[in-house]
């Protein structure tokens, strides 16, 4: 990425914070191991079972690698057991269908163990940073330089596409006209990463806050004010040139202040509860936008039951982000039904559902949205002409409500749906119309892949942003702490199934403060992992949690169905960063490194940076 | 001590019927459970005993079938989340207070709550429900929603 001139404007800055950030690699942990099942019918079909984001993307790589046609290979994903973006690699499903081809096409399951779990299949990346940013003394951020090294493990997976996303959202979501980021991806002789629930942005937004914080210090302004002064506004560009519009990428300044009112923020500095005891708050933004193919498909099918209810068929794998529950209610809301008439198809079987890329990135509303959306209209579409038929009126007067069909001239008389939807008898037994199958498909439009020399692109199509407090509780002497609250507001678009957005975002803050205080890949001096079990890898468990406060702020976004935005996974991005700001404040050391365990704090120094 | 050797049949009492089913003495009861009854609402999730996935109600108290030989079963009384029967206040809350994303740490959960109110028939102190939900781990949810539905299901 390369705008203006970094290096001579950083000269004439009034001041500058220069750090450098180490961070491990993490494991994905969903409660459910990685599992593939495999089998080959005796005229060569291929049949695979999977615990899979990304069900396309094994029928595809199979049919790449083996020289198969892709119509002959059915893959089938029942409900899956937590994934947070460490099943859409497709790794298993390759050894099963070679164990089952060695065995004559006998069904072969492979199921790993948890120790393999950890330890074999890809993990979230590590990072190594070295961040530089300078600004004017009252606070304007001028310029920025910034490395970023991506730990790749052994193999390469998709660490590529996620050096190319920290790249594009480098600086998080501020306005820095000069620029200079590299992204590079180094391979190690760790465990290959892949995806891993907000797709690096966790990783790299801890190295520019933590940043930020030093140089709001520096300046004297409190970190949150600091912030404000240099948000993404109108007449900024993200670091790949896209102007900031209101619709594409919402109101941070609505979510700051909204978060400072929520988390209680006090401003600069710790306070002191007892002796040896402090209270303080960190504080983050986040950004993110996706880093699809930009030829992403999706689609949706609808059929009737006889009843009138609709099931909906899509290729998006519940994972448990409630994707198709929100698919469901924009169903029911365009058609003015009850969300309870139409059926989900939950589990995804590639041969009848139309495919949908994968389920990934947070763009299950948006991608698939999309193709249910114009389902729907198809639907609309078929109702009318049959309505119109039916009850004998021209069809722009025909309007469908409350699973009944009816002329707007007379909405007395009216046909309900499950009396039109298989085609219409009328009372003199003639067939009119027929049943009504409702069809929409979507592909991406409008993205572009990175100018090799500038960074210059659109890679996604939309941002979401939000700010993120953590208050923690810190002992001095023992430099251990408590974390107390969390507080996350995001512009959610419309926020069209509150609970459930607020619920995924809660769940996403966990995940991130659990990893940011406790987790890490750390290997022996033979090179092997050292904990490669619940037991010993410790994930948060009840009781250690702090109390989540979740908000939203609600710009929508003027492309996307219902307006609404990606959520899923963006709890998690800012938690480690304003974790690290909060105990960094508390104990007076810039914290560099995680998890932020008592010890690695211990060994981060007490000095002027 | 009874002594098993070689494939045994034995009888087990799940959910309030009796099954009999032939084991070998090492199978584990998660495993007796899943494959030979076909109840899989136990979930294996690191046949550790560190996740609680696998979690049942023995003899009114939670335990984790990974870590149960399925001959020590023989004789009490096992229950599983497909006992519930869908109608059990742990149920209803966790669906209510919207306690679970993924679902696969459900059951555990479902079945540490269910126990915990019938040896608590009153709200029990935060405390007591802390520690008696520690022996699971859920990655999805913040916790406040499964906490939350602890409490619900006291309503």
């Amino acid at each position: 990425m390369k705008k203006g001139d970094s290096a001579k404007i950083l000269k004439s800055c009034d001041v500058v914070a220069e750090h450098s950030y180490h961070l491990p690699p993490l494991g994905h942990m969903a409660m459910e191991v990685r599992t593939a099942h495999a089998e080959i019918s005796s005229d060569g079909g291929v049949f695979i079972t999977s615990s899979s984001q990304s069900p396309y993307s094994i029928r595809k790589q199979i049919s790449e690698a083996f020289l198969i046609p892709s119509g002959q290979i059915e893959v089938f994903v029942p409900f899956v057991g937590g994934a947070f973006g460490g099943k859409a690699p497709v790794m298993l499903e390759i050894l099963a269908f070679l164990a089952s081809r060695s065995v004559g096409g006998k069904p072969v399951r492979l199921t790993i163990s948890r120790e393999q779990d950890i330890a074999t299949p890809p993990c979230h990346i590590g990072l190594e940073a070295d961040i530089k940013i300078g600004a004017t003394k009252d606070g304007k951020i001028q310029a920025a330089e910034l490395i970023y090294r991506v730990d790749c493990g052994a193999y390469t997976d998709i660490a590529p596409y996620m050096a190319k996303a920290v790249a594009t959202d480098c600086t998080g979501p501020y306005h820095i006209e000069n620029l200079t980021c590299d992204v590079v991806c180094v391979y190690t002789n760790h465990t290959y990463a892949t995806s891993f629930r907000s797709f690096a942005h966790d990783s790299y937004t801890f190295c520019i806050e933590r940043t930020l914080d030093m140089l709001s210090e520096k300046c004297e302004i409190d970190q949150l004010e600091f912030r404000l002064r240099n948000i993404i506004r109108h007449g900024s560009q993200t670091p790949s040139r896209v102007a900031y519009t209101k619709s594409g990428m919402g109101d941070l300044s609505k979510c700051l202040n909204s978060v400072k009112s929520l988390s209680g923020w006090c401003g600069l500095n710790p306070t002191n509860i007892k002796k040896d005891t402090v209270r303080a708050k960190g504080v983050a933004c986040i950004w993110k936008t996706e880093n699809p193919p930009t030829d992403a498909i999706s689609g949706a099918l609808i059929t009737f039951n006889p009843d009138g209810s609709l099931n909906l068929h899509t290729g998006v794998v519940e994972i448990g982000s409630n994707g198709a529950t929100m698919l469901a209610q924009m169903l029911a809301e365009k058609l003015k039904i009850d969300a309870d008439q139409v059926h989900i198809v939950s589990e995804v079987n590639t041969r009848t559902a139309p495919e949908h890329w994968k389920t990934v990135a947070s763009l299950s509303e948006y991608m698939a949205g999309h193709a249910v959306m114009r389902a729907a209209d198809d639907i609309v579409n078929q109702l009318r002409n049959i309505g119109a038929m039916a009850l004998n009126r021209p069809n722009d007067e025909i309007e469908i409500s409350h699973g009944r069909v009816f002329s707007n001239k007379n909405p007395e008389r009216f046909i309900t749906l499950k009396d039109l939807a298989q085609g219409y008898k009328s009372l003199s037994g003639e067939s009119i119309g027929e049943p009504v199958l409702g069809r929409g498909g979507f592909m991406l439009k409008g993205l572009c892949l990175l100018n090799p020399e500038t960074g210059e692109g659109k890679t996604g199509p939309q941002w979401t942003l939000g700010a993120q407090v953590v208050e923690v509780e810190a002992d001095l002497k023992t430099l251990t702490y408590r974390i107390i609250n969390a507080s996350t507001v995001i512009d959610v678009g419309n926020a069209i199934n509150p609970e459930s957005i607020r619920a995924q975002i809660a769940g996403g803050m966990a995940m991130g403060i659990s990893l940011s205080s406790r987790e890490g890949f750390f290997y022996n001096e033979n090179g092997v992992l050292s904990h490669p079990n619940f037991r010993s890898y410790k994930v948060m468990h009840i009781g250690q949690e702090p109390n989540y406060k979740v908000a939203f702020a609600e710009t929508p976004d003027c492309t996307s169905p219902y307006g609404v935005r990606s959520f899923s996974e963006h709890g998690v991005i800012g938690m480690p960063a304003a974790l690290g700001n909060a105990l960094s404040l508390a104990f007076g050391k810039q914290l560099d490194t995680l998890p932020l365990t008592p010890e690695n704090i211990w060994r981060t120094p007490t000095e002027d940076f | 001590m009874t002594q098993y050797d070689g494939k045994v049949v034995i009888s087990l009492n799940v959910n309030g019927e009796v099954f009999e089913v032939a084991v070998r003495p090492a199978d584990i009861l998660l495993d007796v459970l899943r494959e030979q009854l076909g109840l899989t609402a136990a979930k294996p999730g690191c046949l550790n005993g560190d996740c609680g996935a696998c979690t049942i109600v023995v003899d009114g108290l939670p335990a984790k079938s990974c870590l149960m030989l399925a001959v020590e079963a023989e004789g009490h009384a096992i229950e599983t989340v497909e006992g519930l029967g869908g109608v059990a206040a742990a149920q209803r809350a966790f669906v209510d207070g919207n306690a679970f994303q993924c679902g696969y740490c459900t059951s555990g959960f479902l079945m540490v709550c269910h126990s915990l109110k019938a040896q608590y028939p009153t709200v029990p102190e935060e405390y007591i429900i802390e520690e008696w939900l520690q022996s699971n781990i859920c990655r999805c949810t913040s916790y406040n929603e499964i906490r939350k539905a602890v409490y619900m299901m006291y309503e």
